[in-house]
């Protein structure tokens, strides 16, 4: 590990004291002949190194699009982020140019995505794709970066890394596809690896080594993991905080077992309920009603209204709740947290 | 790898007597006077009358008839012509710059079609891509029987720019009016293929993937999406191939280069029978080899049908 | 979009040929390329609205003379009034393509269709059919059919269309057996046979609805393509030929002259590429509304 990292470390305002990443008021809106869509409306959270923050939310909620936001790879037009804030060690990436940026990219803050099949170039070997990245960033030769290549391929334990280093992704089961995609990922040793819905693609088994690896991997590194999810299940093992998101804003955010044991806003409570569980056998499952709304047209107020039961006039008017500080290191966006929490 | 190109190997032989068979038919089947047809409307002499029985077995059936058009056909036998001329010398002698003539129109076609094609792809809904969008239309509406001799009339009658017509042995700069004429009847649907692919593979997640890398947009451009796009256009490549012969045909009579083209347009223009089946088998041969080569290159830019 | 009626014809829901039909109304360039299909049928069925020349009376003595008020486009080689032949050179252009794209369309149709349904070896055999007649390069297999066709005397009309009929309906078929296909693995369709249906009323209520949109633009690129065949047919002598006038036959009659009188080369040409851009045009226009995700 003695890369030379000079050329990625000369981002200007960069303190190595400042919060590894922390995401301010974030709005991302999509742009499109039908209309403006709000896909992301405020959503706010940081990460501290060795820490897993868990993005929890049904699909359409953002949390994908705020993860894209990070990295920087929003499709822009149609997307646009409107507002807000990314800040990696002090420095606002959103003012970075595009140059500087794409530094970042790979370098300090990596992402892993879902379907890890269509996430690779099909018509290039994995060896290439890997040593792509010591070429582009690193300027290594093409021996060296092959060296590395399955050096890293070894990391993620895929077996015979030095024979596979020429097969191309279509070769791969499910689950060896989706070590590649971690070991691209972690190839230049990040500060910030974004998951997203990393093992939805996988069958059950293969989705726990999966989780397995990347918590290993992890502690290894003391990397900051953001683990974008709609399964609840797979938070509860691994993450340390949990965000919850709806319509594009975190409603609640808390340590992991604190939400677990008394969720502090009514959509959290909800998907909690909805969750089948051993002690609650014989019982009917409770799920939420109604859908989560269009993004071209949220409710006014909390944009949960219209599906919760604690709603009351408040709930329906602008300005949404703002975050209330309901416990040290919780917030939820409720106006009745504490009919929620049951105080 | 081995097993696709066996499955292509013998879809190819398949079609390759299938089609020599319906050329070899229509010429010869179902004739009261087979001989008459061969000759046209001309009158045919006993002598000659004679030459051609014994030429293409007409005393025998059917299918023995195609067996020895066949074996002659592919020992390089191509017999004589009506008026008496050797027809592998006709083809030997006129091949070289009707090859000169398509390679200068794709290489020209191709490269236009992938510059304008990427580009247009990266700026969709941008004034140059609609301006080339409607380039291409324009194109394509224009058969290469108006292009062709209005050309030839603008530029090389009127402005003098270039020959308006051109030898044997033709330059380069010669064979450029009639390269650029004949690169029309591919250019669009080339162009249009690239842009739509290049489009597709934009949207792709693998892009997605390489913009996360922190990969610069050329690299993304020119290495991971024109690679993938690449594979709808080679496949094309072995369509137009077909399609340039049918132009050569045009673009050589009008421009009167004196390739196989115009030898063909001669024989047909003459009711040369023997010369039109000979030349048209000998072409059909060609194309069906060119496009097993166009088959086994995509293989090459595609592992996936590499490891089926 | 502030129309009422737009509004109120847009809230009403719809299928995908309502939505096709929404997005037609709309196009520039469907409105131009109708019209100009309409003028050019008006041009093939009716030749006499828009000239009043007799096309083949023609004289030695009016060799290229100019435009004059009784004919406007001059007079070619033979001295035969330009307009009047280019007119009347749209009927055959017309008829041709029509039967000729008719033509392939069917047999297009059937072979489509039955491929796509039966699968297996039906499939197959009419797969390598489809193959070998792509294995002939077009023009060259049109030059060989056509010569073959034509008997001595005769225009070239039903030659002309026969082969133009015979070796084009490989596309067609293509995209009809591939819709077939699709659509035949649909639920829908999976449950209706399952319930019993008959395989025609599957084929005609469930499959072909589906499929013909494809079709229909196929259809009016062949056209524009056939036409466009015809020409160039005729200008290598194996098309419409004797005292049948095409534009074809026009233009390699004025190419020799061209120097000496370009308005018999010209006309012919811009009729010629008006045409084939019109049906492109349309068969584009028709595309886009069934598949915009194609623009």
């Amino acid at each position: 590990m003695t890369d030379i990292k000079a050329q990625s470390d000369v981002l200007p305002g960069l303190d190595p004291r400042a919060p590894l990443l922390q995401v301010n008021d974030l709005h991302v809106e999509f742009r499109t002949r039908d209309g403006v869509a709000k896909a992301v409306n405020g959503a706010s959270f940081w990460l501290n190194p060795g820490e897993t923050l868990a993005i929890l939310g049904e699909s359409g909620c953002g949390k994908s699009v705020t993860a894209q936001a990070i990295m920087g790879i929003l499709d822009t037009p149609p997307a646009h982020i409107s507002r807000g804030e990314v800040r990696y060690r002090g420095v606002d990436l959103l003012k970075l140019r595009e140059t500087e940026r794409r530094r970042v990219r790979a370098n300090k803050i990596a992402m892993i995505f879902q379907d890890a099949l269509s996430a690779l170039n099909p018509v290039y070997t994995v060896g290439f794709q890997l040593a792509e990245l010591f070429r582009a960033h690193r300027g290594m030769s093409r021996a060296d970066a092959r060296r590395r290549a399955i050096e890293l391929l070894d990391q993620v334990r895929i077996p015979a890394a030095k024979a596979r280093i020429s097969d191309y992704p279509h070769q791969f089961s499910g689950g060896m596809r989706q070590r590649v995609m971690i070991a691209m990922a972690l190839a230049l040793d990040p500060e910030v690896l974004i998951a997203d819905e990393p093992t939805t693609a996988l069958d059950v088994t293969v989705q726990a080594q999966i989780m397995g690896l990347l918590a290993e991997l992890q502690q290894q590194r003391n990397m900051g993991l953001i683990l974008i999810t709609h399964d609840m299940g797979v938070v509860a093992d691994v993450a340390d905080r949990i965000s919850v998101m709806y319509a594009g804003r975190v409603v609640e955010e808390a340590p992991v077992y604190d939400i677990y044991a008394r969720p502090g806003h009514p959509y959290t409570r909800a998907l909690l309920e909805s969750i089948p569980r051993l002690d609650l056998k014989g019982q009917p499952l409770t799920a939420i009603r109604g859908l989560p709304p269009a993004l071209t047209d949220i409710p006014a107020g909390c944009a949960f209204h219209p599906r919760c039961g604690y709603a009351k006039e408040p709930c329906r008017q602008d300005p949404a709740p703002p975050a209330y500080a309901i416990a040290p290191r919780r917030t939820a966006r409720c106006h009745f947290f504490r009919e929620v929490l049951g105080e | 790898m081995f097993r696709y190109i066996v499955r292509r190997l013998l879809q190819m032989i398949l079609t390759f007597f299938g089609a020599t068979f319906v050329v070899f038919a229509l010429m010869f089947a179902n004739q009261d006077d087979p001989i008459q047809a061969l000759a046209g409307e001309k009158p045919v002499s006993d002598s000659l009358r004679e030459a051609l029985t014994e030429r293409y077995h007409l005393d025998e059936g059917l299918l023995g008839q195609y067996w020895y058009y066949m074996t002659n056909l592919l020992t390089g036998d191509l017999g004589e012509s009506i008026s008496g001329r050797d027809i592998s010398a006709l083809l030997e002698s006129s091949w070289p710059v009707t090859v000169q003539l398509s390679f200068m129109a794709l290489v020209l076609a191709a490269g236009l079609a992938l510059a304008a094609g990427v580009w247009s792809a990266i700026r969709r809904g941008g004034i140059f891509d609609n301006g080339v969008l409607a380039f291409t239309l324009l194109l394509l509406a224009l058969p290469i029987v108006v292009l062709a001799p209005v050309a030839q009339w603008i530029f090389g009658m009127e402005l003098g720019w270039f020959p308006a017509t051109a030898s044997r042995n033709a330059s380069f700069y010669a064979l450029l009016l009639p390269a650029i004429v004949l690169a029309t009847t591919v250019v669009a649907t080339q162009l249009r293929v690239t842009r739509t692919s290049v489009v597709e593979n934009l949207r792709a997640d693998y892009v997605r993937t390489a913009r996360a890398k922190g990969l610069a947009p050329r690299r993304i451009i020119w290495v991971h999406v024109l690679r993938n796009s690449l594979i709808p256009f080679i496949t094309l490549i072995g369509v137009d191939l077909g399609v340039l012969m049918s132009g050569a045909l045009v673009t050589e009579e009008v421009f009167n280069i004196p390739g196989v083209g115009s030898k063909l347009a001669q024989g047909i223009r003459t009711e040369d029978g023997p010369m039109v089946v000979g030349f048209v088998s000998v072409l059909v041969i060609v194309f069906l080899v060119m496009n097993l080569v166009v088959d086994l290159l995509y293989a090459a830019l595609d592992p996936r049908i590499r490891y089926e | 979009m502030s129309d009422p009626t737009t509004a109120m014809v847009d809230s009403r829901p719809r299928g995908l040929a309502g939505d096709a039909w929404n997005d037609l109304r709309r196009s520039k360039i469907f409105w131009t390329s109708s019209v100009l299909v309409f003028l050019i049928l008006l041009m093939a069925f009716f030749p006499t609205l828009f000239t009043s020349a007799d096309p083949t009376d023609c004289a030695l003595s009016r060799q290229h003379d100019g435009p004059s008020g009784g004919a406007l486009f001059g007079y070619d080689f033979q001295g035969c009034d330009v307009l009047a032949r280019t007119v009347h050179g749209a009927g055959n252009s017309i008829q041709v393509g029509l039967v000729s794209t008719l033509l392939a369309g069917l047999i297009g149709l059937c072979f489509g269709m039955a491929a796509g349904y039966f699968g297996g070896a039906v499939d197959a055999v009419l797969s390598r059919g489809i193959d070998i007649v792509l294995g002939i390069p077009f023009l060259l297999g049109a030059v060989v059919f056509s010569g073959r066709l034509s008997g001595a005397g005769d225009d070239g009309v039903t030659a002309v269309t026969l082969t133009l009929g015979l070796l084009t309906w490989t596309s067609a078929a293509r995209v009809m057996r591939s819709s077939v296909v699709a659509a035949k693995n649909q639920d829908y369709v999976a449950a209706a046979r399952m319930l019993g249906a008959s395989p025609a009323r599957l084929m005609f209520r469930h499959i072909l609805p589906n499929a013909i949109a494809p079709f229909i633009v196929v259809m009016a690129l062949l056209l524009g393509a056939n036409i466009a065949a015809e020409a160039t047919l005729s200008y290598l002598r194996v098309g419409l030929k004797g005292e049948a006038i095409s534009w074809g036959l026009q233009i390699a009659d004025a190419q020799k002259h061209a120097r000496a009188a370009a308005a018999p080369l010209v006309w012919p040409s811009v009729f010629l590429a008006a045409t084939v851009l019109a049906f492109i045009m349309l068969g584009d226009a028709i595309r886009d509304a069934f598949d915009p995700k194609l623009r």
